[in-house]
């Protein structure tokens, strides 16, 4: 690198534009937080900490922050279970692998909104396919017990390609001479599997985990359009129930205390990851 | 034998959870309202357009279709232009504090949108450009800066670093070598770049929701989870809305499938 020419003008626009859109607001959002901002009134008032000690009382942040939680846990765990046991049974050559690779990508790139609104009349009530080919009839996003399970089977649907893809690469990346070597020694399915592609696929297993679990935590498009949050709160996130007090009831204060804390939490999910990560490269 | 039947049904399997949905939706578009109810739900007995003719016919749809597409391929340009000329700078050059750049640039894609989309708003409306396509552009051309980056700075990087050291001899400016000489070899990257960020902006919806309140600015997402019902949901208009939204996405799929595999692993695991 060295005798090379500059390149920090190349580097300028996108650092200043990433710096202008992005970290700016972060420390806007915190300034924020620390007023009472109405905007319709206009009303712009320092308030320090009153925002989060409201916070600290509020059992709808509460709610939020458990159904989130619930939400990144469950949908997470099935779509790296699910997205394992896809990549693994398409590590094999077969025929029309490609067009099978492309079909599983479909749910990746289809718009979470249309996939939500795909699911919705999936999961209706009374004229819903799903309902059907159960032979039963639940109220899959109107029950405070189903609604929030049909969100993350949703999101499961949706994302576990991205899963599958990640491993799919992971997989492709072990030797062959291993497996062969194993194969060998008398070593059956199972015991391939967990001796040999599970520990060398964990650097690639822990790198999707952020990623998904960082998309979980701040999960919206795909909730907010199936259930809206309801019924009663009961699939509320903390990005919805954030977005609703910003631009339902106009609170930017308090709506950018808890934007704020969904921004917490996600800096300390990539620090806890990257603190395994580094400790698993040493 | 048997093995191998049980691995086709698996594959099978695969990818009927896959495509079903979006098949299933393709045949709510075509059934007639009265048979959109009827039980048990079967494919449909007269086969119709109405709900297509109806998208265009009485919702401006053509007019959302419009402004996605504007939205996605300006930010796709601005994109790949200032992200590439960045990642050129970080392969090939000399910059100061390299690792901590590279090190922002990978954090700032962990931001949840939901921490900037309010002081976003402010600024918007400060600047006046509220329910404008150029808010849209300018934010969805940074928040796929990282990708863009990211991916592109792993293909410049395997362009051996002679052609860039002959090109200098050869008296060319750093400017001329990536605009002359980098930009050109590395099509294929800039392709697979250009893909996933037009699906990004294609797909995006916190942002959209927020920054447009008229048809003027409003894009497909929006459109598709505000789409009018007064007294019951249109669901055959809505799913004919979500077919003719997704296609393209489907087309995308199939026909550049390694591409965007290559651009998601190159973005995600070397990164």
């Amino acid at each position: 690198m060295t005798g090379r020419e500059s390149g920090n003008r190349f580097v300028m626009p996108a650092v200043l534009l990433l710096f202008f859109i992005t970290v700016y607001p972060v420390f806007y959002v915190l300034y924020l937080s620390f007023h009472r901002r109405l905007l319709i009134f206009d009303i712009s008032e320092f308030v320090l900490f009153e925002n989060y000690l409201f916070l600290a009382r509020d059992d709808r942040f509460w709610n939020a922050f458990s159904n989130t939680m619930y939400f990144t846990l469950m949908s997470v765990s099935l779509e790296l279970f699910l997205g394992l046991c896809i990549a693994v049974l398409l590590n094999r050559t077969f025929m029309l692998k490609g067009l099978v690779r492309a079909v599983v990508l479909i749910p990746w790139a289809i718009p979470t909104v249309v996939s939500a609104k795909m699911w919705e009349w999936i999961y209706n009530t009374d004229f819903g396919l799903l309902n059907f080919l159960l032979g039963m009839k639940i109220n899959w996003l109107g029950s405070t017990f189903w609604a929030m399970n049909a969100a993350i089977l949703m999101d499961v649907w949706k994302t576990t390609p991205f899963v599958v893809i990640l491993l799919t690469a992971g997989l492709q990346v072990i030797p062959r001479e291993l497996y062969h070597a194993a194969r060998i020694d008398g070593a059956g399915n199972w015991a391939v599997f967990r001796t040999i592609t599970l520990p060398l696929l964990k650097p690639v297993i822990l790198v999707v985990l952020i990623f998904r679990t960082l998309d979980a935590f701040r999960v919206f498009d795909a909730v907010y359009v199936l259930t809206g949050g309801g019924p009663a709160n009961t699939t509320e996130t903390l990005s919805i129930y954030a977005y609703k007090v910003l631009f339902q009831t106009l609170q930017f204060g308090y709506g950018s205390a808890l934007s704020v804390i969904v921004f917490i939490c996600t800096a300390c999910i990539s620090l806890f990851y990257i603190k395994i990560l580094s400790r698993g490269a040493r | 034998m048997i093995r191998k039947a049980g691995f086709v049904i698996l594959v099978s399997l695969a990818v009927i959870y896959c495509s079903g949905p979006l098949l299933w939706q393709f045949v709510t578009s075509l059934k007639p309202d009265h048979e959109l109810t009827v039980i048990p739900p079967v494919l449909p007995l007269n086969p119709t357009g109405m709900h297509y003719m109806a998208i265009f016919r009485e919702y401006p749809f053509l007019r959302i279709i419009m402004n996605s597409f504007l939205v996605a391929a300006s930010t796709t340009v601005f994109s790949l232009a200032i992200g590439s000329l960045c990642a050129f700078a970080l392969a090939k050059l000399r910059v100061g504090f390299r690792a901590f750049i590279l090190g922002f640039i990978l954090s700032v894609s962990m931001f949840p949108p939901i921490a900037t989309v309010s002081p976003l708003y402010i600024i918007i409306r400060f600047l006046e450009l509220r329910d404008t396509l150029t808010a849209l552009i300018i934010t969805y051309t940074t928040f796929s800066l990282p990708l863009s980056v990211w991916i592109m700075t792993s293909f410049f990087k395997e362009i051996p670093d002679e052609i860039y050291l002959a090109a200098k001899v050869d008296g060319c400016s750093p400017f001329q070598i990536f605009y002359r000489i980098m930009l050109p070899l590395s099509m294929p990257g800039l392709f697979t770049t250009a893909i996933l960020v037009f699906i990004f902006s294609w797909n995006e919806f916190l942002f959209a929701l927020t920054f447009t309140s008229t048809q003027a600015s409003r894009t497909i997402p929006v459109a598709i989870a505000l789409f009018p019902g007064l007294h019951e949901v249109p669901w055959g208009d809505i799913a004919a809305a979500s077919m003719v939204v997704t296609l393209p996405l489907v087309v995308l799929v199939f026909v550049f499938q390694k591409r965007i595999i290559e651009g998601l692993t190159a973005g995600a695991i070397k990164g």
